[in-house]
């Protein structure tokens, strides 16, 4: 079974987001997709500065099998790339949550982040997918 | 539910990742593709190959069959167990399999082939086998259990009586012997020392456990794959097919010209072909970012080519690939990585063998 924190919003495509102190959102992939994705061997992350549309793909991780767009849950500007994941993309393996984090979004919209899922509507979906 | 191997209850206690491979339900990983992969560089792995079909071939002319349809020369297999790499080819020279040819007696030769593979080859076995008055069966009973990695030999030995570890020892290097019901074979498919260990079924789920107590780790496919890339090892369906021979797939050194009189199947096809032209297999390393993958683009000074294999490889870490280009190009080239093109450069496989990095990582002058 794997890790879904409450305290944070998901996508059907498996991105999370989370609201940090100054208001910028916090976007990462979740436990479940890693594990499905197997060990992360590269990844791409967008550059400082880009608009994205939500459902853009913004992102690519790869595993040492196959390559995954990553699609922004939100509308706005990335304001922060995680520069750790060009050395460590194994990050996105042992810390999906923390250290793994992908990018950071100055929102368009404060009011978009409800739109996303719960955490407890993530698992249920999880559930119905296996 | 795919065909399943005597291995599928095993793999599923010991929490595979399974996936379909071509119809049969195989692990992928047992956890960590990548920790598997560094075992058998570091120290020693199992894999469940069992789904990779065997076939024994019995009769007085055994050798003058697999003249004919192997592009290889059994006459190479002087000694009994000796083992031979071959392509099985088409008239007009596309590759139908490659395989393994195991000199068991001077009436009886075994075949390891593909599994995938294993239909077509079959039919084709079967068809030019009636005219030679060879029997063909189909050793669907048996399992095979490839260790592989610098402690191979040393951590299979205590498996077998005392009385026959010497010969273990000194078995050597793709040929194999009979230790009782089992036929064991210096070969593999990662660039390591190892066995592959063809056995009755039956015995493979205690075989694989005597194995793990030896504190063996169990390898998927998916270590496999990135283990024979780094080897420099071609992979059907991916490297080479029917629509390519031997000579595109950088498989000449498999294909016996020297005997004038053997008229292999597809011979005449390969002897009619220019050596300067055409397309080459080679290795790329790639110097820009990314991860080559099969289906890529590469642009090279005498046109376009196409990465046939591409992953990241743990031992370099960095990305590597086969790619099928103009014969004689340049060895700088581009690959096209999800619309952008990246630097790569041609080098001769293997990348690492027994451990070591056999190739150049720095450009030249850098």
């Amino acid at each position: 079974m794997s890790d879904i924190p409450g305290d944070l919003r998901y996508t059907k495509s498996h991105e999370w987001v989370r609201r940090l102190p100054n208001g910028q959102i916090e976007v990462g992939i979740t436990d479940h997709a890693q594990g499905a994705l197997g060990d992360l061997v590269f990844v791409e992350v967008p550059e400082v500065g880009k608009r994205l549309q939500a459902g853009d793909a913004c992102a690519v991780v790869e595993s040492v099998k196959a390559a995954s767009d990553v699609y922004s849950p939100v509308s706005g500007r990335v304001v922060a790339a995680n520069a750790a994941l060009t050395d460590k993309p194994e990050l996105l393996n042992s810390e999906p949550y923390g250290g793994g984090w992908l990018m950071r979004f100055e929102l368009d919209s404060p009011s978009e982040l409800p739109a996303l899922l719960s955490a407890s509507d993530y698992a249920a979906r999880l559930a119905a997918e296996e | 539910m795919g065909l399943r191997t005597p291995l599928y209850d095993t793999h599923v206690r010991e929490g595979a990742k399974l996936v379909d491979f071509g119809g049969w339900d195989m692990p992928l990983h047992y956890g960590s593709q990548l920790e598997e992969h560094q075992a058998v560089r570091g120290d020693c792995g199992v894999f469940d190959v069992s789904h990779m079909a065997v076939v024994d071939l019995a009769g007085e002319r055994v050798r003058d069959f697999l003249s004919l349809i192997l592009a290889n020369d059994v006459a190479r297999l002087k000694h009994k167990g000796k083992a031979l790499y071959s392509c099985m080819l088409r008239p007009d020279g596309g590759v139908i399999d490659d395989l393994i040819a195991y000199f068991l007696s001077p009436t009886c030769f075994r075949l390891v082939v593909n599994a995938g593979c294993r239909d077509k080859d079959l039919a084709w076995i079967r068809r030019h086998a009636e005219n030679f008055g060879v029997a063909v069966s189909e050793r669907t009973d048996l399992g095979i259990l490839a260790v592989q990695g610098p402690n191979a030999i040393a951590k299979t030995l205590p498996l077998l009586p005392s009385a026959q570890r010497a010969a273990l020892m000194s078995l050597g290097a793709f040929a194999g012997q009979w230790f009782d019901s089992w036929f064991v074979a210096r070969t593999g498919y990662t660039g390591e020392d190892g066995v592959e260990i063809m056995l009755p079924g039956s015995q493979a789920a205690e075989v694989w456990e005597l194995l793990r107590a030896q504190s063996i780790a169990p390898v998927g496919l998916g270590a496999r794959d990135t283990l024979r890339l780094e080897a420099g090892m071609n992979l059907y369906g991916n490297d080479m097919d029917e629509n390519f021979h031997p000579l595109e797939s950088a498989l000449g050194w498999t294909v016996a010209f020297d005997s004038p009189g053997r008229d292999f199947i597809g011979r005449k096809a390969l002897e009619g072909l220019s050596p300067t032209g055409g397309n080459e297999l080679v290795g790329l390393l790639l110097d820009g970012r990314g991860v080559l993958r099969g289906h890529q683009q590469v642009m090279t000074d005498k046109g376009a080519g196409t990465v046939t294999s591409g992953t990241f490889s743990p031992t370099l870490n960095r990305s590597i690939g086969l790619a099928r280009v103009p014969r004689n190009c340049g060895p700088q080239v581009q690959a096209d990585i999800r619309g952008k093109l990246q630097g790569a450069r041609i080098v001769k496989p293997p990348f690492v063998r027994r451990g070591r990095i056999m190739i150049e990582l720095e450009k030249q002058g850098e």
